[in-house]
């Protein structure tokens, strides 16, 4: 386990911005105001990127390398080119600070969550001025986060779409829990 | 022939009753209106089925005095029935097969001695009470059924055939009902008669002890099915039996004794149920005898669904309208857990919902809720809990410390573990170190806990309903090697506790096992190895006490403040609760409680994770023949001398060197040993 270097840090930052925007530094701002108070690092552990608080970060310190599982919450993994893939576990950090939303309709739920893209007759309801490829998350009408994607047109261009067009591709999912358990978390 | 399909998949019967049958009628191609006509004239002899036990064994014994005229009016033979006919049909034949009349002789008297029984308590009860009697002809008996099963199969296909029937043979369909029909109604005749016969064979003795020659032809006969319906009445006959002193008295035969009747009950539940022979025993001495057939039923129903929400993510109220607007049947699980919620039926998978996804709730079992609601764990705390996956209390635990804190969820499995993590991020827990040591390990990874769990692994007897194969996969060897780990286990969790922890200082164990070797015992052992801890009140609301005293065994009075739970008392999986308090430092302070002890014991206890039975380690070494010093020298020495020789080093060049310095290694090896076991 380490903290990530300058450069990962920039790859990690330049990924989480696409969803967050500018509160982004809300992510990494102290939890309270007191001189020694906690804030939130992330920390590398088996090429998987770890947002977790600083205490829990030294406490798990006393855990050998080949033992620790995972810490926090994951955010994702580096691949192997050195690039940064988020995960569905980012979902909780990314719905806290997302700019760009859309919401599906129920009848939206399921497809979404077998790992279909959002189609624009799902599309309950979405943020305005949203530009084109940019990150957003995805919630239920019930605002319940359900995964997150990239847009497939701005918002302008969207209206002008059938019903059946693609509106924002999935990045991730709710489902990936079921799906891809196998894969998704560093126990090989 | 081996055991048939249906037997193989059926698993036990439930009692049978007429609907149960009007069923298996229509879906062997009967209308349903023929179903319910027949099941009307069936009202009166409710328990169908049995019927064809009872006519076998009441021809087989026509020596009964009125038995043998009314039979003989109507007898018959069954060989002739044609071998695709349906079970069904044949049971209904007015038959009376005139079998061998020679086995059976003390049932016979029974008969004769019990002839002033009345004949209107020609029940159903009656009839099962014969099939008990019967057990003499137990092989004829299970021979038979399965020729039946064969039938029974075939004449579905017949039905299917029937079903395609045009309209052209309507007409020979309906003269074969009728035949059907008037079949059925000699039959329901003949019945009516047997029915007057039955209570001349019930009587005041319930039960026959079964024969040699009868066990000798189980024996021979073992892959045959057997005869559940009369194993089912022996059984219910002997707890009867059991039950108390006056019942014994009243019931037992003379000249057997209890043990005898035990013995043989513990066999019949055995094969009525299909446990092996040890855990049978195991568990039947846990209850008396009827609570232990309570238990053993109640191991073959399933305990209900729960559901726990996440109160990280959401309330239980949303939760609750969320899933009955997806058409769940819910209601709350009780008064003692605010999180929980049971499910009756649900439209929708539980474990595929958008809410499910989305981390509102994890599928967990009632019993699971038990040990996290004893630990109690605050905020800001820092919790172990030793064995996690795959995570239900684990996320419990992190819920009610609201995210706060930190929790080190520790799994030895590691393909358990991808669950556990699964399970952790999907409910948003964010305060979880995961780790995947052996939690023996665990003092020395990491210690100064305020709260330890310790969920331990064990033989699930107290969830056979949920995994079965437990009946027949456990044996006397881990029952044996499973209280060691729990030892060893319960050992650790109490060392990694910071005793001086403001808020805590707790240690919960639990199991879901029933046995007093896996609960009582262990904790029994914790506290006579550690006399820094005490027992404290769980702080649960409902549950059996501890046992105190088991089988000649005493344990310590503080164990009626542990919590058992049975599938059969409150519905729930069989599970143990403790909850110690640890009020001093742990080894050091042990040690220093048993000053007195000579200074192996306090050596033994440091070492115990190593041996393979502690509570008699002592024994044991002295049974090993202790250790010869000098002889071990040499080996020592010897040992040494490869070592250099790998790493390259010639010992015979550094012998004098090397004298000296092993006599310093050797000294400051101990005093190391000696310092970190005082850690």
């Amino acid at each position: 386990m380490r903290p990530l270097t300058e450069e990962e840090t920039q790859t990690l930052f330049a990924k989480l911005a696409n969803y967050t925007g500018n509160s982004l530094k809300n992510l990494i701002a102290p939890i309270d105001n007191s001189p020694n108070g906690d804030r939130y690092v992330f920390r590398l552990q088996a090429q998987r990127c770890y947002y977790v608080r600083l205490s829990l970060a030294n406490l798990a310190t006393s855990i050998a390398k080949d033992k620790l599982l995972s810490l926090g919450i994951c955010l994702g993994k580096f691949t192997k080119s050195g690039k940064f893939r988020l995960h569905i576990t980012a979902l909780p950090i990314l719905a806290e600070h997302a700019r760009y939303k859309v919401w599906v309709k129920a009848n939206g739920e399921m497809p979404f969550l077998y790992g279909g893209h959002i189609l624009k007759a799902h599309v309950g309801r979405w943020s305005e001025d949203c530009p084109e490829h940019q990150g957003v998350v995805v919630y239920s009408m019930n605002d319940t986060p359900l995964g997150f994607g990239v847009t497939a047109r701005s918002t302008q261009e969207a209206r002008r779409l059938d019903p059946t067009g693609i509106t924002v591709f999935r990045q991730a999912d709710c489902g990936e829990y079921l799906r891809d358990e196998d894969t998704l978390f560093a126990t090989s | 022939m081996g055991v048939s399909r249906r037997m193989k998949k059926q698993g036990t019967p439930e009692p049978l009753d007429e609907a149960h049958f009007t069923n298996l009628k229509r879906k062997a191609g009967m209308s349903v209106m023929d179903a319910r006509r027949e099941s009307e004239k069936n009202a009166p002899n409710p328990k169908r089925r049995r019927s064809n036990g009872d006519k076998r064994k009441q021809d087989e014994k026509p020596k009964t005095k009125e038995a043998k005229e009314k039979i003989s009016g109507t007898s018959k033979s069954a060989g002739s029935v044609p071998p695709h006919r349906s079970a069904i049909k044949k049971s209904k034949k007015p038959d009376a097969v005139t079998l061998p009349q020679s086995d059976e002789g003390d049932d016979d008297s029974d008969a004769v001695m019990n002839d002033e029984f009345d004949v209107s308590g020609s029940d159903t009860e009656d009839a099962g009470m014969g099939d008990a009697l019967d057990s003499g002809s137990d092989v004829y008996d299970s021979g038979d059924d399965h020729a039946h099963r064969a039938m029974f199969s075939e004449d579905e296909d017949e039905s299917d055939a029937e079903e395609k029937l045009t309209a052209a043979n309507i007409v020979g369909l309906t003269r074969k009902l009728d035949k059907e029909q008037a079949d059925q109604e000699a039959e329901a005749a003949a019945e009516l008669q047997e029915a007057a016969l039955q209570t001349n064979i019930e009587g005041e003795r319930l039960l026959l002890e079964e024969s040699d020659d009868e066990a000798e032809a189980v024996k021979t006969n073992a892959l045959l099915a057997p005869d559940l319906q009369m194993l089912r009445q022996r059984i219910n006959d002997t707890i009867r039996v059991l039950k108390d002193k006056t019942n014994f008295a009243k019931y037992a035969e003379e000249g057997r004794s209890r043990a005898e009747y035990e013995a043989q009950v513990i066999k019949d539940i055995c094969l009525y149920y299909g446990y092996n022979e040890y855990l049978c025993q195991l568990l039947f001495n846990l209850f008396s005898p009827s609570e232990a057939f309570a238990f053993f039923e109640a191991n073959e129903t399933p305990r209900p669904v729960v559901i726990r929400t996440n109160t990280i993510r959401t309330h239980r109220r949303d939760l609750a309208q969320a899933l009955i607007n997806r058409g769940v049947t819910l209601e709350p699980v009780g008064k003692w857990s605010k999180v929980g919620l049971q499910i009756f039926e649900s439209a929708v998978p539980l474990g595929a919902t958008p809410e499910y996804l989305a981390g509102h709730y994890i599928l967990q079992a009632a019993s699971s809720f038990l040990p996290v609601m004893a630990l109690a764990p605050q905020e800001h705390e820092r919790v172990l809990d030793m064995a996690s996956a795959p995570g239900g209390k684990t996320t419990h635990m992190a819920a009610l410390m609201k995210n706060t804190g930190c929790i080190f969820a520790n799994d030895s499995n590691k393909s358990r573990a991808k669950g556990l993590i699964g399970n952790i991020h999907r409910l948003g827990v964010k305060n979880t170190i995961i780790c995947n040591y052996d939690a023996r390990e665990f003092p020395k990874v990491i210690g100064g806990f305020d709260r330890v769990l310790l969920d331990a692994p064990c033989s699930g007897t107290g969830v056979i309903a949920k995994d079965p194969s437990v009946k027949t996969n456990k044996t006397e060897k881990d029952f044996i090697m499973l209280p060691h780990l729990q030892k060893q286990l319960l050992l650790a969790a109490i060392d990694s506790v910071d005793h001086t922890s403001r808020t805590g200082g707790y240690i919960v164990y639990s199991t879901c096992s029933v046995t007093v070797e896996e609960n009582e015992q262990v904790v029994q052992y914790a506290l006579l190895k550690r006399p820094n801890v005490k027992l404290v009140e769980t702080g649960l609301v409902f549950g059996v006490e501890g046992k105190t005293a088991y089988r000649g065994k005493i344990f310590d009075k503080s164990l009626s403040m542990a919590r058992r739970y049975y599938p059969h008392t409150y519905n729930v999986d069989g599970f143990f609760v403790s909850k110690f308090k640890k009020t001093g430092p742990s080894p050091t302070g042990s040690t220093a409680g048993v000053t007195t002890a000579p200074k192996r014991e306090d050596v033994d206890e440091m070492d115990v994770d190593k041996r393979p039975v502690p509570e008699t380690a002592e024994e044991s070494e002295d049974a090993f023949g202790g250790f010869d010093e000098e002889e071990d020298e040499e080996y020592i020495e010897r040992a040494k001398k490869a070592v250099m020789r790998k790493k390259g080093i010639d010992p015979k060049a550094l012998k004098g060197h090397q004298n000296k310095k092993k006599n310093g290694v050797n000294g400051s090896g101990t005093s190391g040993k000696k310092s970190s076991k005082s850690k």
